[in-house]
């Protein structure tokens, strides 16, 4: 909502500086947005008459004009606009201007060789309206100006204020004014009672259909003949280009005036154009009607039109038809001033994608009781201007509104607010402020304002109460530095944990967008459901992402293209199966690429690998308190994993829940996202699927005890077939005998000569070591062969001799 | 001058001349061989007159340690040379780069909600969370917000279905419900994470963070709103003193609602909260709406309290001078390093939030 000081000045009386209003404008809680001032050095711009064009000799599109800028004085001035032709009255900025809307001062110029003095403004350039096609054209008006300033010398700034959806009534100046008033900045000015007196009947005939969701409750109509349309005078002109508005008609510039300073939307209609009488109905479905905004709409049912004998003539408080507008020559005017219902409003509207002034301010509420003052205040100008006869005001009404009553109980607004006020103070503010208030016993008794649909309950009174008196008000109140209940749960403290493990580990944290690109999402995956987005940003971001691989391998990619070899980065985050709330699980997901000591003095590169994941999803569930003994890894992976280097991994051999993966990427994805890298390995760590620490750190310290007898250390190579797993190998040992095997270690694994084909020699060091007493030979030898044995046994194996 | 005096002083004599490593065994066989001058002496002492064998013996003793304490510590200064010697040809370049190593970095978004985790659990708020898609109900509807209210404009939603009923949550507040909803008051919550709308500029970004407060109980009022956020402020920013104003506002969850602005001014480019006459705001907040309490049936004549929500990114952006929304999520490897924190930098209570 664009205001301007002097406007406000209509409806207030004060003596303080626009400096303190702006500062009080945001105390009450209307934000000032921004402060401008509508031109610069507005008095710059004058009007002038081209008086001559030329073609630019060097270029088609532009002509060379002389310009009468006053005073016999002529500029020549180099112009693209299609419009300028000799005669025509427009507005000359001259060298040393700053154009309003960019801001730019302009200099002289060679354009194309010819030295153009000062520029032909459009009307979208000096902040008049949004009309960039062409430099504005003047009326007949203005002949007499040619040589002075366009714009009055009004020096009152457009002061733009965000006005929250809850205050309808300060889209007009005199809600503002109201607000100001109560607050103590100046005085309502009263406006008296401005009733038409008229004997002339209303000849047209108005109905509002009842029918089921009519969002039209009242009508009021009055009708004005015999009028003539013209130009706006003067003072009508400059309240509409002080806001930055663009004058149009007299009939439509005062509608949007009354709109503009008591938020009362009007429409006029051509009386004429209308056939036989106003039917107010809901729509049917597929029919059409052209729109004041030029455009074609094609109605659904429901929606409510104002209609006559042939069809819509407009949607009821959003926009009205080309078949009924106003135009210079329009005789006889039916003058519309209604009541829509939000709901319906913001149906319609949302639905044909119309956002029109009227729209915005019947979806918020206006006054229900401001019909006729609207009617009034509009008929009585239109007859002031165009002259006419005006007619009795007709109000067809389907719903009467009724006023709103509160039972206020003074004592809340302390326990809410933490201040107090004096009862006296609380009565003025709300008088101030249009409420209607008796004293019943302890309690006020209120009648709300019908301009304030946003009060309802106590609550919104001790807002007014608060708001007025200033926030200000409101003590500090130091916290309490006590806590009751721990501050991170179980699974929190687990994030967290995991979180710095694997940041310690070299990853990067990085955080992406939960949603993805179809193409990478459908990459990884593998046979979980898509969710799609209705409304994505673009499509590049249209499905929720399944695995957090789709995000880091796209950033992985461009940190490669930005010249990094080595990355390793990682997030931790949510991915999504479905698209039901709760639908999402929590990820570890790190990926990385390139080489391990890449020129490198001392040590010889190499490619990260699987056995580098593995160690970080091993190291970091150990370190957030899981045993790696008991963990299970089998290579039973999703298919993004290269199908012969990637693993599973579960907490204990029962294999419940899957706790991670780790892997080569597949060489497919690497090609087809043309990623270049010498090697590629990530891991994903899910969060729901670890259990939960049942220990405190106090419990899981128990009794310590070790042995001190000589432990003794074997070492064995196994010929097996390829397929055997080294922790079947590993498992089979350990079972042989758990309280003296201590330690198994597997320290090399070998194919190739003097192993015969398809089958591998896996060297292992066992710890044996006693409890109670030293193992001598004898001892030694028989748990030697009893680990042979088993192993043979169990898996095939054949020691090595 | 006895026998052992002259093999003291002869041998003390040879044994200060310079020498090598086989002169000084020779002297050792000499004096202390089979049948070294020392080892000779002793056997001597049987053949001593009885009245003379102590103090022989004690001085043959004293000589004997005297010269082979001298020989050890010839010897040990040749073999140390020795070493000294070897070492320095052993002498590498240290100036040579050490074995590579890796650090890892925690993200600024993360470091900020452990910095705002840390000092709201001081003053006694738990952390809470909900999940990313909500139903439109915990989003709006039981937010005070129903269907058509223009207030859901501010909000560019992104849905998951034709029918709007599912959608990616615009902000943290949702889980105001489902906390009121599980359990019973007093409540006493933070719940920071993820928020999405679908705009995207320079200054929004589809996914975005935010921490919500909730307290609850029998006589919270705004002085309490008014204490607990400035003590948050002056924390966060780690300053002693703030300028903080709250203005009135409006959101359909609150009320009375407040957005409160901290006083900042620019020096040398950089912004400096908690001075100067400039304004930003950085939050917004206020009084639980009874129809919020009743719609999570909590019986609002009984229990009141506050509600607010930050932007994390935007405070993160004022602490630590990021200039850029859209680079926390844009991976940048050099952005992600510069701004990024080591994990050992774990924001506590008693350690407090920087080093």
């Amino acid at each position: 909502m664009i205001i301007t000081f002097d406007w406000l000045k209509d409806h207030l009386k004060t003596n303080l500086k626009e400096k303190n209003l702006l500062e009080q404008l945001t105390n009450i809680g209307l934000e000032v947005e921004s402060v401008e001032s509508l031109s610069g050095d507005n008095e710059l711009f004058k009007v002038a008459e081209i008086i001559k064009t030329e073609k630019h000799p060097n270029a088609d599109r532009l002509k060379v004009c002389d310009v009468n800028i006053g005073e016999n004085e002529i500029k020549k001035v180099v112009c693209g606009a299609e419009n300028a032709k000799e005669g025509l009255l427009t507005i000359y900025a001259p060298p040393g201007a700053i154009i309003p809307k960019t801001k730019t001062k302009l200099v002289v110029a060679k354009i194309r060789g010819v030295t153009s003095y000062g520029m032909l403004c459009s009307e979208s350039e000096l902040n008049l309206s949004d009309e960039s096609d062409g430099i504005t054209e003047l009326t007949e008006e203005f002949r007499k100006n040619i040589g002075k300033s366009y714009f009055s010398k009004s020096k009152s700034n457009l002061i733009d204020l965000s006005i929250t959806p809850n205050r309808p009534d300060c889209l007009g100046v005199r809600g503002i004014a109201r607000d100001l008033a109560a607050s103590g900045f100046g005085k309502l000015v009263d406006l008296g009672k401005k009733k038409i007196h008229s004997k002339n009947r209303h000849t047209l005939k108005v109905k509002i259909n009842k029918e089921r969701g009519q969002g039209c409750n009242a009508f009021g109509s009055c009708l004005i003949t015999n009028v003539k349309n013209s130009e706006s005078p003067k003072w009508l002109k400059d309240k509409l280009i002080s806001i930055g508005q663009k004058p149009i008609s007299a009939i439509v510039d005062i509608t949007n005036y009354v709109m503009l300073d008591i938020n009362r939307p009007l429409h006029a209609y051509d009386a004429d154009k209308i056939e036989k009488g106003i039917i107010v109905r809901n729509s049917k479905s597929g029919e059409e009607f052209t729109a004041l905004d030029n455009k074609n709409y094609k109605l659904e049912s429901g929606m409510c039109v104002i209609s006559d004998n042939k069809g819509v003539l407009g949607l009821g408080g959003i926009i009205g038809g080309t078949r009924s507008g106003t135009e210079f020559n329009t005789k006889n005017i039916l003058l519309e001033s209604a009541y829509f219902d939000p709901g319906s409003i913001r149906n319609t509207a949302k639905k044909l994608n119309i956002d029109t002034d009227a729209k915005f301010r019947f979806e918020r509420g206006i006054d229900p009781l401001s019909i006729e003052d609207g009617l009034n205040k509009a008929a009585k100008l239109i007859k002031e201007i165009c002259g006419g006869e005006i007619s009795k005001i007709d109000v067809q009404k389907i719903e009467t509104y009724k006023t709103k009553k509160i039972k206020f109980d003074p004592n809340i607004f302390e326990k809410i607010s933490g201040f107090k006020i004096s009862l006296k103070e609380m009565i003025k503010i709300l008088e101030d402020l249009g409420f209607e208030v008796k004293k019943d016993k302890k309690r006020l008794e209120l009648t709300v304002p019908s301009w304030r649909p946003d009060i309802s309950q106590e609550v919104d009174i001790v807002e007014e109460l608060v708001r007025i008196s200033g926030y200000e008000k409101i003590k500090y109140i130091e916290p309490i530095k006590q806590r009751k209940k721990s501050t991170l749960n179980k699974f929190q403290k687990l994030f967290h944990f995991l979180q710095r493990s694997v940041a310690s580990k070299g990853y990067l944290e990085a955080i992406t967008w939960s949603f993805t690109d179809k193409r990478y999402n459908d990459y990884f995956r593998d046979t979980n459901k898509e969710t799609k987005i209705i409304n994505p940003i673009s499509s590049e971001l249209g499905v929720l992402r399944n695995s957090i691989f789709s995000n880091l391998i796209m950033h992985i990619n461009k940190n490669l293209d930005r010249g990094f070899k080595d990355l390793s980065i990682f997030e931790i985050g949510p991915i999504f199966n479905g698209s039901n709330p709760g639908e999402q699980n929590t990820v570890v997901c790190g990926l990385s690429a390139g080489k391990k000591s890449r020129l490198s003095w001392i040590e010889k590169d190499r490619n990260v690998d699987v056995f580098d994941v593995k160690r970080d999803v091993v190291q970091t569930l150990v370190e957030v308190g899981y045993d790696s003994e008991k963990f299970f890894i089998d290579n039973e992976t999703p298919n993004y994993y290269h199908p012969g280097k990637s693993g599973r991994l579960f907490l204990n051999n029962e294999k419940n829940q899957i706790a991670a993966y780790f892997g080569e990427i597949h060489p497919n994805i690497l090609k087809q996202i043309d990623i270049k890298t010498e090697s590629l390995v990530g891991f994903e760590i899910f969060m729901e699927n670890l259990e939960l620490p049942k220990k405190t750190l106090k419990d899981l310290k128990v009794k310590f005890s070790f042995s001190d007898y000589q432990k003794s250390e074997r070492d064995f190579a196994f010929i097996v077939n390829k397929e055997v797993k080294a922790q079947d190998l590993i498992d089979t040992i350990s079972n042989v005998d758990e309280s003296l095997i201590k330690d198994i270690k597997v320290f090399d694994v070998y194919e190739g000569d003097n192993i015969p084909e398809n089958q591998k020699s896996i060297a292992i060091s066992v710890t044996i070591q006693s409890s109670e007493r030293t193992l001598n030979e004898k001892d030694l030898e028989k748990i030697n062969n009893l680990i042979i044995k088993t192993v043979e046994n169990k898996t095939g194996a054949k020691i090595r001799s | 001058m006895s026998d052992l005096k002259k093999i003291k002083d002869e041998f003390l004599s040879k044994l200060s001349g310079k020498l090598d490593i086989s002169e000084i065994n020779q002297i050792k066989s000499d004096l202390f061989g089979k049948s070294g001058l020392i080892s000779s002496q002793f056997k001597k002492i049987g053949t001593i007159a009885e009245s003379e064998r102590k103090k022989f013996a004690s001085d043959l003793n004293i000589i004997k340690d005297e010269l082979q304490d001298l020989i050890n510590s010839k010897t040990n200064e040749f073999k140390s040379a020795e070493i000294n010697e070897k070492l320095e040809k052993e002498k590498i370049d240290i100036t040579l780069p050490e074995r590579s190593f890796v650090r890892g970095k925690i993200h600024p978004v993360s470091q900020t909600i452990d910095e705002i985790s840390s000092i709201f659990s001081e003053i006694g708020f738990s952390v809470e969370e909900g999940p990313d898609v909500e139903n439109e109900y915990n989003n709006f509807t039981a937010l005070n917000t129903p269907e058509n209210h223009p207030a859901r404009d501010m909000h560019d939603t992104f849905y998951l279905d034709e029918k709007k009923q599912k959608l990616l949550r615009t902000h943290t507040s949702p889980v105001q419900i489902r906390t009121m909803l599980k359990d019973k008051p007093p409540f006493k919550i933070i719940a920071p994470g993820r928020t999405y709308r679908s705009d995207s500029d320079q200054t929004h970004s589809p996914m975005f963070h935010q921490v919500e407060g909730l307290h609850i109980d029998k006589n919270i009022n705004m002085g309490h709103l008014k204490g607990c956020l400035n003590y948050f402020i002056k924390e966060f920013f780690e300053v002693d003193k703030i300028k903080m104003r709250f203005r009135p506002s409006h959101f359909p969850f609150t009320e009375p609602s407040a957005e409160v602005d901290i006083g900042y001014e620019m020096k040398d480019g950089k912004i400096i909260i908690g001075e100067g006459n400039q304004w930003l705001e950085i939050l917004g907040c206020g009084m639980v709406h009874p129809n919020v309490l009743k719609n999570v049936k909590v019986d609002p004549s009984k229990f009141q309290g506050y509600a607010f929500g930050i932007g994390i990114d935007r405070l993160a952006m004022l602490k630590y001078g990021i200039n850029d929304l859209r680079a926390f999520f844009d991976c940048d490897y050099r952005w992600l390093n510069h701004f990024g924190f080591d994990p050992l930098d774990v924001p506590t209570n008693y350690r407090g939030l920087s080093r």
